[in-house]
């Protein structure tokens, strides 16, 4: 215990000495949550649209009104040829062409049919998927329109309609922001509890100390403590300043309780710091620490659900956020900031995370003794 | 084992693969003894080292360190024992007391134990207005007697020094050797293992690894009689020859 | 010359031998492109949501059932009270909740008008919205559906074109982030941590001492990892065209001359790092947070940079990467000439010469 003591004392003065790590645990939270949910804002607006009008009517006019009118889209293009808009969305100054058919009044009044043709710059999938969408709402808003001044609506309508009344729960505002942060507290707890650690143990390697203390009377559980016990208590630290900055800069106060937050993260950390621990096992340098780390990280991260959906993956990809930690921590951290729930809510993530915990570190203690 | 003997190594052997660095080495140690162990780049002095700071395991033989088995009683090795190696022995992020703190300390030398005797400490080194600055700044050689010092500090019944005066100027290792005699005659063995060959000069014993086998074990005033040397030097190149002359 | 690629062969010899980290830089381009390729997708689908049905009638059965055999939707639960509905949205996995009314049917029939109550999940506001108008289009499906024997006066039909991009993958858009994204960590990063591990370990006054001249040692220090860039496009590229069937529409030779000009940027960038720092971490947190974040959340890859607030829209036009990603684009999907892209060629061109020179002006400088 003793001797515990005496490791801890130095491990703490070399991280606080150390220029680098202390510019990382403050300059990283602040960077990464002020410019990350500023620049990652997947909500789709200001859709250019070129419209091409060959019918000239007052029809066309009023729809093509709705649709500048409607918010969602810029007119950045009327004309009457196809060609010219084409190069538009060549030169990417439109995302999408409506061309209005000559005779489109006519026929939609006379022959009680007429079409409309859209075309979409589909490179960005979601862009296009959701712009058409808005675009094609906006043009059945139009067709009932129409109608309605065609038809006598009696109380009894002949058109059967089902009205859907939509409701958004958790975060009325649509804030993008709001979801993405939760999400980046992950990402920070989780580099400095693998990324930070794993640098740390092998740079020890790389100088020797190691071997110094290899001699000792120090036994290696002892001193693989040692090392976890700080980067444990970073974790944590970070995570707070995390939640600092959320409240001031976005005034986001989780909705659950932070006892449930910290709890999880205390076993979050000992599953990421095993993994540290175990990456360290198997680099000699801090380059390539630092490369492996990073690599690991990158597909955990981008397998987690931080920036697109779990639900949409293949089950392939499925199957391997099953087995990512960060995964787990992302559901969590959404849940409890964004929803208030509880510990009942979380416990199979908790017990899920706590046999990562004993795996990562089993086969990390396991390499370490056999290596050195 | 009696009770003079420090170090007892019977056959020991260690064997990578099919390359055996360490054959069959035998040799005893008394208690006290300053014991040179010499031997090219690559002898096996390094992994002999190893295998008696309970490192590393050896392949076949035996051998005890202040009285504990190298196979089974390692932890009890390494509470008996001090360590300094040239590549590195203090934190640099660290100032010299916090390093005697902590060495002491893993130890389990008492708080009591630690503050008296840095005092004592830093006084003969001379270093007490040293003692808040970090290990970084301090020139070469203080930094190889501090470490020296450092490896003593909790009073081991042996010290191991490996290359420990690499790069430091000839004044600062004699005044690295006198530190050494002290050691010794207060009661300490000291295994130190060295390429210069005028400190070969500075051991009781000296013993001459090449390519894994002891081919000379005697004091250096006997090892040049027999090998009809001028200088420790001189019986070393006689050495190394011979093994060229086995290879071929 | 014969002095200049001695040492190109040394710094290979370097690299290569380090197994572990040549391996990761040749497998990592792989690994994202597999990733990006076939896992990730901003696409919402299989989303699990819960039905609250209070009316339990044929009408509404069916609804369901429509509901559920949509590609967007897995019916994970069946809710009995509206209290359950706040439980399960905490329990995490149910993304939205459809409710509907006890007489749905009965409204129906004799009204010819019912409403249906769709409360989603907006922790994930984008996902909230387009479930919710998938499902509405569902609904509008279901009532055409039942309403099909009479036809509706006054429609208007739209057709809809994909351009570029038939099957609205999403690889057209990541697969020139991906190359922009790996090109800058490979040259950049590496680079910087090279030319910063020899001033480390003392060796760099060893080489500033040979005949050859500084400048040339450390151009050669960069030359492998040119090698490996061109590598990596080549395996992203072939990835990209039998894997994930994303064409390379222009031209291959435009396409590799620029990829080519971007390499040299990033290597400029690289010696430009490793002329401010003296330790290797600092050289590696510098890379990181000063080029690889920006490039991957400035270059407008995986954000629309038209929806950044201003200041972060100006800082994007010194992110060599944005203008590589534009490039790519429209040079590999949408298969336009140099005549498009003349403008984004000539600023990447601007922004090597000005790295190059600053890098060599400070390294003089450090000489002097």
């Amino acid at each position: 215990m003793r001797t515990l003591r005496f490791l801890l004392q130095k491990e703490f003065r070399q991280i606080f000495r150390d220029p680098a790590i202390i510019r990382i645990i403050f300059m990283m939270p602040a960077l990464q949550l002020i410019i990350l949910p500023l620049a990652a804002d997947y909500e789709v607006k200001n859709i250019q649209i070129s419209v091409i009008d060959h019918d000239h009517s007052d029809y066309s006019r009023r729809l093509t009104n709705k649709i500048t009118s409607s918010g969602y889209f810029k007119l950045s293009q009327y004309t009457g040829s196809y060609n010219a808009a084409l190069n538009n969305v060549e030169k990417d100054k439109s995302d999408l062409i409506l061309e209005i058919p000559a005779k489109f009044e006519k026929d939609l009044i006379k022959e009680n049919e007429a079409g409309l043709f859209v075309a979409v710059n589909a490179i960005n999938g979601v862009k296009a998927n959701l712009g058409a969408s808005y675009l094609q709402s906006i043009v059945r808003d139009y067709n009932s329109d129409v109608r309605l001044k065609w038809i006598q609506m009696p109380r009894f309508s002949p058109e059967l309609n089902i009205e859907v009344a939509s409701s958004n729960w958790f975060n009325p505002h649509m804030n993008y922001q709001i979801f993405m942060v939760p999400g980046i507290l992950v990402v920070l707890v989780t580099m400095v509890g693998s990324f930070l650690a794993s640098l740390n143990i092998v740079r020890e390697k790389e100088i020797g100390t190691i071997e110094q203390i290899n001699v000792t009377p120090v036994k290696k559980y002892q001193f693989i403590i040692g090392k976890l016990i700080p980067f444990w208590l970073l974790g944590l630290v970070i995570m707070t300043i995390g939640f600092v900055i959320a409240r001031v800069v976005y005034g986001i106060v989780p909705l659950g309780s932070f006892l449930t937050i910290y709890a999880f993260a205390g076993v979050y950390l000992l599953a990421v710091l095993g993994l540290g621990l175990l990456i360290s096992t198997y680099t000699s340098t801090q380059q390539q620490a630092m490369l492996l780390s990073f690599f690991m990280m990158m597909v955990f991260i981008l397998l987690s659900g931080l920036y697109t959906s779990v639900d949409s993956m293949p089950e392939w990809a499925k199957w391997v956020t099953r087995f990512n930690p960060v995964t787990y921590f992302i559901e969590v951290m959404r849940m409890v900031v964004l929803k208030g729930s509880s510990i009942a809510d979380i416990k199979n993530h908790i017990f899920i995370l706590l046999g990562f915990a004993v795996f990562l570190n089993s086969w990390a203690i396991i390499n370490y003794k056999k290596r050195s | 084992m009696s009770n003079g003997t420090a170090i007892s190594v019977d056959k020991l052997t260690k064997r990578f693969g099919d390359f055996t660095a360490v054959d069959n080495i035998s040799f005893n140690v008394t208690k006290g003894e300053i014991f040179g162990f010499l031997g090219a780049n690559g002898a096996g002095k390094t992994t002999a080292m190893r295998m008696l700071c309970g490192l590393s395991k050896p392949t076949s033989g035996t051998a005890s360190v202040a009285g504990f088995d190298v196979y089974s009683q390692t932890e009890k090795i390494k509470k008996s024992i001090g360590y300094m190696s040239q590549k590195f022995s203090l934190y640099e992020d660290l100032t010299v007391k916090e390093n005697i703190r902590f060495y002491a300390g893993i130890y389990g030398k008492p708080d009591g134990f630690i503050k008296e005797k840095t005092e004592k400490l830093l006084n003969e080194l001379r270093l007490q207005s040293e003692a808040g600055k970090l290990v970084r700044s301090l020139p070469l050689g203080w930094k190889q007697k501090l470490a020296f010092s450092v490896a003593i500090f909790h009073e081991p019944q042996i010290v191991f020094l490996d290359e420990p005066t690499g790069g430091v100027d000839p004044v600062t290792r004699r005044e690295f050797w006198n530190m050494i005699y002290k050691a010794a005659a207060s009661g300490i063995t000291v295994f130190v293992t060295t390429h210069y060959m005028d400190e070969a000069e500075y051991c009781n014993r000296v013993s001459i690894m090449v390519d894994g086998k002891i081919e000379a074990l005697d004091s250096p005033t006997q090892l040049k009689k027999t090998f009809e040397a001028n200088s420790m030097g001189d019986v070393f190149l006689k050495l190394a020859r011979k093994a060229v002359r086995a290879a071929d | 010359m014969k002095q200049f690629t001695s040492f190109i062969r040394k710094e290979f010899h370097h690299i290569f031998r380090d197994r572990r980290t040549m391996f990761i830089l040749l497998f990592m381009p792989v690994a994202q492109i597999i990733i990006f390729g076939f896992a990730l997708t901003n696409e919402v689908k299989n989303s699990q949501i819960a039905i609250l049905d209070n009316a339990k009638d044929a009408d509404a059965a069916s609804l369901i059932t429509q509901i559920g055999n949509s590609r967007y939707f897995n019916i994970e639960k069946v809710l009995y009270t509206q209290k359950e509905i706040d439980e399960v949205f905490k329990q995490g996995k149910i993304k939205m909740v459809m409710v509907l009314p006890q007489n749905f049917g009965s409204d129906l029939q004799h009204f010819n008008h019912a409403q249906v109550q769709l409360i989603a999940d907006a922790s994930d506001p984008n996902v909230a919205s387009t479930l919710t108008n998938y499902a509405s289009v569902v609904i509008t499906d279901y009532q055409k559906r039942i309403t099909n024997e009479k036809k509706l006066p006054y429609t208007i039909n739209t057709e809809v074109r994909m351009l570029y991009n038939p099957q609205g993958k999403g690889a057209y858009s990541f697969v020139p982030g991906v190359m922009a994204m790996v090109l800058m960590l490979v040259c950049t990063m590496m680079t910087a941590i090279t030319v910063v591990r020899e001033k480390e370990m003392g060796t760099m006054e060893i080489m500033l001492v040979s005949p050859v001249r500084p400048l040339k040692i450390i151009i050669a220090k960069a030359v492998p990892y040119l090698l490996l860039s061109m590598i990596n496009v080549a395996s992203i590229l072939l990835l990209s065209v039998f894997v994930l069937d994303v064409p390379i529409n222009g031209s291959l030779v435009l396409l590799i001359a620029e990829s080519i000009l971007f390499t040299l940027t990033c290597l400029a960038f690289g010696l430009l790092i490793s002329t401010v720092t003296d330790s290797q971490q600092t050289a590696m947190f510098i890379s990181l947070t000063g080029m690889f974040l920006p490039t991957v959340m400035l270059s407008g890859f995986m954000f629309p940079i038209e929806n950044m607030p201003l200041p972060l829209q100006i800082i994007s036009n010194i992110v060599p990467a944005k203008w590589f990603y534009i490039i790519v684009k429209n040079v590999m999907i949408k298969g336009t000439g140099f005549n498009i892209v003349w403008k984004e060629t000539l600023i990447l061109a601007f922004m090597l010469f000005a790295l190059l020179g600053l890098a060599i002006k400070k390294f003089k400088i450090r000489l002097a």
